[in-house]
């Protein structure tokens, strides 16, 4: 056993603190910076868990303590976990700089994962481009015999929806890469890679309870509010140059986490939990507590993190549709509603950005559109961008008045990225 | 005594909208623009579930299904 005391970081930076800045931290570097994953019994860290307050931050916000009861209780069959590092987002890059440069505390929190609910068998599930960082990494553990079961990494293909639970094990599992299916009422909990009881969880979800089960539900809660404790790391684009990765403390304001003067922000909008998130004014946005119930109780959620702050003097509907056609298109293809309904909300997307008169029932034809795919794929894909379609018509609905009366606003450089986009601001 | 109640579950990945259902359970099941169904949220009336189980066996695709309900 070590000797050495490590005390938790004081303050609201927390697992950006233990990035260099540069590469990957080694597991003599890691151990220095936070000390050895405890020893804990599996009671002992779910409680840590539990009392900590953690929720999943891969989207789903849900107690991550509860999750992994869920998944011990499970009968006889050896659980699998997963760590889930897919990051299909384009606007999001936090997951990617975690498993980069500080995968060793990703897989201490697997690790834990794994002794808390007995698996035999774990998985990294990330982009083609971190994987040597986490395949360097797990060979400094396995000569250590750091890991409870063998980890073994996959390669998450480059697709919004591959970060999907049942995606995610239909790849593992070597069946469609990347492609969610349709579980029926059986969740993945129960049933999941190789019909065993699988825990999917989000990268950055598994480095902070590996900071809980070190340093403590008070350590984790001494930032934060009583309801939403803790930090979030975000990916935040239009505040600097070039997108940014944030932590940010929960319940504290976007006005205060980013330095910016709501009441001179110059923003038109600002976009919270990404493309499958939802649009809020600039005002609202930058001045309520930046948690997941705040979120919700306007609209959209903090999802994965992802915070894009729109500048006026762009034409937001020109982002909407372009965004909507990019998720038209990152959708598997395989429910008829989803491939049907976002292709038919694209097209009045693109009318009302760049052709309006051509536009039948105008603007208020779409969020009927929006109700016609939401809750009917096999995943929440369409659910999603009948959110972000949804709260964006709301949001820019002057604007879309303007449109109606005035014609198309003036083209410009696109502003949310869009990996691999067509000829821009064209119509079908 | 409780009785167990159904609800009307469609695997939208198998579902190919061929519209059988919609035409042998109509009270429960419309079509969208394209023909795929939508079914009516909520538990399967007790007066339905002969129709709905004839809708269950008429999938071409075998995408329609009745699950039980947790009693």
């Amino acid at each position: 056993m070590s000797t050495t005391h490590h005390a938790g970081p004081v303050g609201p930076t927390r697992l950006l603190a233990g990035l260099s800045g540069g590469g990957r931290a080694s597991l003599a570097s890691h151990i220095d910076q936070w000390g050895r994953i405890p020893d804990a019994t599996p009671g002992a860290i779910l409680d840590a868990l539990d009392a900590s307050g953690l929720r999943g931050h891969g989207g789903a916000w849900f107690p991550v303590g509860t999750k992994w009861r869920s998944i011990r209780k499970a009968g006889l069959r050896t659980p699998v976990v997963v760590a889930n590092g897919a990051e299909g987002e384009p606007a999001s890059g936090k997951d990617r700089l975690l498993v980069m440069q500080a995968p060793h505390l990703v897989l201490d929190g697997l690790a834990l994962a794994a002794r808390v609910t007995g698996a035999g068998q774990a998985y990294v599930f990330v982009p083609a481009e971190v994987v040597p960082s986490v395949r360097d990494a797990l060979a400094e553990r396995t000569a250590r015999r750091l890991d409870p079961c063998p980890i073994e990494v996959v390669v998450a293909p480059d697709r919004f929806v591959a970060g999907q639970e049942t995606a995610v094990v239909s790849t593992i599992a070597g069946r469609s890469p990347g492609l969610p299916t349709f579980q029926g009422i059986t969740s993945i909990r129960v049933k999941g890679v190789g019909g065993r009881p699988t825990l999917v969880q989000n990268v950055e979800t598994l480095a902070q309870a590996a900071l809980v089960a070190r340093f403590g539900p008070t350590w984790y809660r001494s930032v934060g509010t009583e309801s939403a404790p803790g930090t979030v790391l975000t990916t935040v684009s239009g505040r600097w140059d070039g997108p940014r990765i944030v932590e940010v403390p929960l319940g504290t304001t976007l006005a205060r986490a980013l330095g910016i003067d709501p009441a001179a922000s110059g923003l038109q909008a600002v976009l919270l939990g990404g493309y499958g998130g939802g649009w809020v004014r600039p005002e609202i946005a930058l001045t309520m507590p930046f948690t997941e119930e705040e979120a919700r109780a306007r609209g959209t959620s903090i999802g994965a993190g992802v915070i894009a702050l729109v500048p006026t003097g762009i034409c937001p509907l020109a982002e909407v549709a372009r965004v909507a056609r990019y998720m038209e298109g990152q959708g598997a293809g395989q429910c008829g509603p989803c491939v049907n309904g976002l292709d038919t909300l694209a097209n009045a997307l693109e009318h009302l950005a760049w052709r309006p008169q051509g536009l039948r029932g105008g603007a208020a034809a779409i969020p009927g559109l929006c109700d016609l795919v939401e809750g009917r794929g096999a995943c929440r894909h369409p659910d999603g961008v009948a959110r972000f379609v949804k709260t964006g018509l709301e949001v820019f609905a002057d604007h879309a008045a303007l449109h109606a009366s005035r014609g198309p606003c003036a083209p410009h450089a696109p502003f949310l990225p869009v990996p691999n986009e067509a000829v821009r601001g064209a119509v079908r | 005594m409780s009785r167990t109640r159904f609800r009307l579950v469609v695997d939208p990945i198998a579902c190919d909208g061929a519209g059988v259902c919609a035409e042998l359970l109509p009270e429960l099941i419309s079509l969208d623009p394209w023909g795929f169904p939508i079914i009516a949220t909520g538990d399967v009336p007790p007066g339905l579930i002969d129709h709905a189980r004839r809708a269950v066996t008429s999938c071409p695709r075998l995408a329609l299904t009745l699950v039980p309900v947790g009693s």
